[in-house]
């Protein structure tokens, strides 16, 4: 049969639905509303304590960022992608989460691990080159932070698939870049979760460009958020600089994931300030005004200014956020500036959980390279 | 524990019955995969798992490996042990990014803190005149990657212990399982106390004096029966089954080719960059001065697996083992 022969070729052509075919669900609530959703500056009633806490770790995120750049220049770090100017999306993604929940960081995300209580020298040892991940997940549940991209959001998916098969309360977010939405592994983990109804909240901080490709050039979808009502999720847009907002939009999904109501799909709308890391040349793929324009839109000042209005922020306040970050800062360049501890034996601990007889043999050769080493190091002195 | 007598089983039923006996054991033991619920497999390997054990514990996933083998990554971190089925080996190269970039590095980069107990159980090889991408013979690539246990078993009862040792280990095991042995038989009781191979122990299928033919899964079977076939000449095959490519068994391997002092690999996979080249390397390294010719290798030709009409040509059968036997120099001995 040719395509012409076809029935219905030409003509408008949709197949009749089989006789069972109902519609899963009407994707009028799932869509996400045009607007990223705010709350900073609409005079809705805001939880002094929280807010205080956001912004002092927005405060201690930004001045790590700093830090942490600043390493790169003297080559303590070998790369480091900032996260400046995303601020409120990582400290929200810390704050929302309860002890036995798990975060699932994209490399970007230095900051969420370290605001959910990760040591901070352990947070930068993948960026420093002395181990990969430097951290037990175990400990604070915190996967390791992920490289490729999207690969971790299937990871998160089965995870909380795994912990609500055993009864127990946990929920799984998973933060992913713009770019990041456009791979496989983005798509199949949505669908897991959707279909087995996870307890995951994927987050999703749309930050204008995928290295220098920006989101036009990524996709065609109105928003990152409407992806959601292909899977049967829903979708929400909020403003990704709006601290306050970013955190009501994940603890509310965080919430409906813990009583059972399955994934939820979030994209912030934020901007990364600084390059995609200190390798990059961000000139050459977008202009100064745009960068302005969203220093102007700044987390922490769009919250400060919002706190200080309401009364809730003094200078006091101020002053002893500003502090802690820097004595935070200080004792980060301290500890980054001590060489890092190697053992080059440790090539082989990790491989198995048993070495193979391959490895202690390769193990042996090594042990007798350093060994001879020694000796000439010492023959020459 | 009842005690079923020795009857002729399928490998294709001990591979059943090892997940089953392992679900059955150890709750966290979880099967997923496609069609590996109600249909028990297109393979019906995992036949009656989900109506003994719930749907729960043998999950029909979503059309995706990628997603399949990435959620069980995600499932393991919490402690559970998947056993994941890929439907055929060419259709596992979508999960080919969490096996490579996940499975195999997790306990390494988390310092050894986050083991990956999970198991791929991936259909191989041909001969089952299978169409295109059915046939894949893709344990190189496994091979190639450190952090993954290669293993593959070619009798029945091999098939049962290597798949409970693959199930128990710490460690991620890429179970390749030779499609065309799925209904090969043997005398079996699951319940005798069969010795469950550790995973890393090659075994000695047939003693023999003139020259070793290592080999492993589909192609043990063809080295058997080559090895029948040279007695006429007057030679004497030892046939190596190596069960388990990763960890490689030098040991094994490697006494027995010191006893004959000649050695062919035989595998379906293709020669150039495939397994043979790994072992023929590691053997001469290891025995040269036992060596009285070259190793060398039968293998499928260097092309993509071939239409099912031609697979015959392809597949090294057992002329193509005994023309290879044939070239090992044997006038040099005499
Ligand atoms: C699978 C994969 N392909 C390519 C890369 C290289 N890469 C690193 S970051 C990046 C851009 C990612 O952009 P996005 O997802 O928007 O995240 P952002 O860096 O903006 O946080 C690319 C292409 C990668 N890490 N992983």
């Amino acid at each position: 049969m040719t395509v012409q022969e076809l029935p219905g070729a030409g003509a408008a052509y949709r197949p009749a639905p089989p006789p069972a075919w109902r519609p899963r669900t009407d994707p009028a609530p799932l869509l996400p509303d045009p607007e990223p959703y705010r709350v900073l500056g609409t005079g809705a009633p805001l939880d002094r304590a929280l807010m205080l806490r956001l912004y002092t770790e927005l405060i201690r995120g930004r001045r790590y960022n700093a830090q942490a750049t600043a390493l790169t220049k003297q080559g303590r770090l070998a790369v480091y992608p900032s996260s400046t100017g995303q601020e409120a999306c990582e400290v929200a993604a810390a704050l929302v989460l309860q002890e036995q929940d798990w975060l699932f960081p994209s490399y970007r995300d230095t900051l969420a691990a370290v605001a959910r209580g990760l040591d901070p020298v352990q947070a930068l040892t993948l960026l420093r080159g002395d181990w990969h991940t430097g951290y037990d997940p175990h400990e604070h549940r915190i996967a390791p932070l992920c490289t490729p991209l999207a690969t971790q959001l299937p990871h998160a998916v089965g995870l909380a698939h795994a912990a609500r098969l055993k009864g127990d309360d946990v929920v799984a977010l998973a933060m992913v870049g713009d770019g990041g939405t456009s791979e496989g592994d983005f798509h199949e983990a949505l669908n897991f979760a959707a279909v087995w109804q996870a307890p995951v909240v994927f987050f999703v901080q749309n930050n204008g460009f995928a290295i220098s490709v920006p989101l036009a050039k990524q996709t065609a979808a109105p928003s990152l958020a409407h992806k959601a009502v292909g899977y049967g999720m829903p979708g929400r847009l909020v403003d990704g600089n709006d601290a306050a907002a970013v955190h009501e939009v994940l603890a509310d999904a965080v919430a409906r994931a813990r009583r059972g109501g399955g994934p939820t799909l979030i994209e912030a709308v934020t901007y990364r300030i600084e390059a995609h890391t200190n390798a990059d040349d961000a000139t050459r793929y977008r202009v100064d005004a745009e960068v302005a324009a969203w220093r102007d839109h700044d987390p922490i000042q769009l919250l400060e200014a919002e706190l200080t209005s309401r009364g809730f922020l003094d200078d006091s306040a101020k002053k002893a956020a500003a502090e802690a970050a820097e004595t935070m800062a200080a004792a980060l360049r301290e500890r980054m500036n001590a060489e890092a501890e190697l053992d080059p034996m440790d090539l082989f601990a990790h491989v198995y959980a048993e070495k193979t007889a391959q490895l202690r043999e390769q193990e042996a050769q090594l042990r007798a390279e350093l060994a001879a080493h020694e000796n000439e190091d010492e023959g020459e002195r | 524990m009842t005690t079923v007598a020795a009857k002729p089983a399928t490998m294709a039923q001990a591979l059943q019955r090892a997940m089953r006996d392992a679900m059955a054991e150890d709750p966290s033991v979880h099967v997923l995969g496609e069609d590996v619920g109600t249909l028990g497999g297109v393979f019906r390997i995992t036949d009656g798992l989900a109506k003994e054990f719930g749907e729960d514990r043998c999950t029909d996933t979503p059309l995706a490996e990628a997603g399949i083998l990435g959620t069980a990554v995600g499932m393991a971190m919490y402690g559970l042990r998947p056993v994941v089925e890929m439907q055929f080996d060419a259709f596992a190269y979508p999960a080919f990014e969490q096996l490579i970039s996940h499975v195999s590095k997790m306990r390494n980069r988390t310092g050894g803190s986050m083991g990956m107990p999970l198991v791929v159980r991936v259909p191989y090889g041909g001969g089952i005149g299978g169409v295109e991408h059915h046939s894949d013979s893709s344990e190189a690539y496994y091979m190639a990657t450190p952090g993954l246990h290669v293993v593959t078993p070619a009798t029945v009862e091999d098939a049962y212990g290597l798949l409970r040792a693959a199930i128990a280990s710490d460690d991620p095991v890429v179970f390749l399982e030779p499609k065309r042995l799925y209904w090969s038989k043997a005398e079996w009781s699951p319940d005798a106390p069969t010795e469950v191979a550790p995973i890393g122990k090659a075994v000695v299928r047939r003693p023999g004096r003139s020259a070793t033919l290592i080999t492993y899964g589909p192609s043990v079977p063809v080295c058997l029966e080559a090895a029948e076939a040279a007695k006429a000449e007057g030679w004497d095959l030892e046939v190596v089954d190596l069960r388990s490519l990763v960890p490689f068994d030098d040991e094994t391997v490697c006494a027995s080719v010191r006893r004959t002092g000649r050695a062919v690999v035989v595998h379906e996979s293709t020669g150039f960059g495939g397994p043979g080249g790994e072992i023929a390397a590691r053997v001469t390294e290891r025995c040269f001065h036992h060596l009285e010719a070259p190793v060398l290798r039968v293998a499928g030709f260097d092309i993509p697996y071939p239409p099912p009409m031609l697979e015959k040509h392809h597949l090294p059968g057992v002329d193509r083992v005994l023309d290879a036997v044939a070239r090992l120099q044997w006038e040099a001995e005499s």
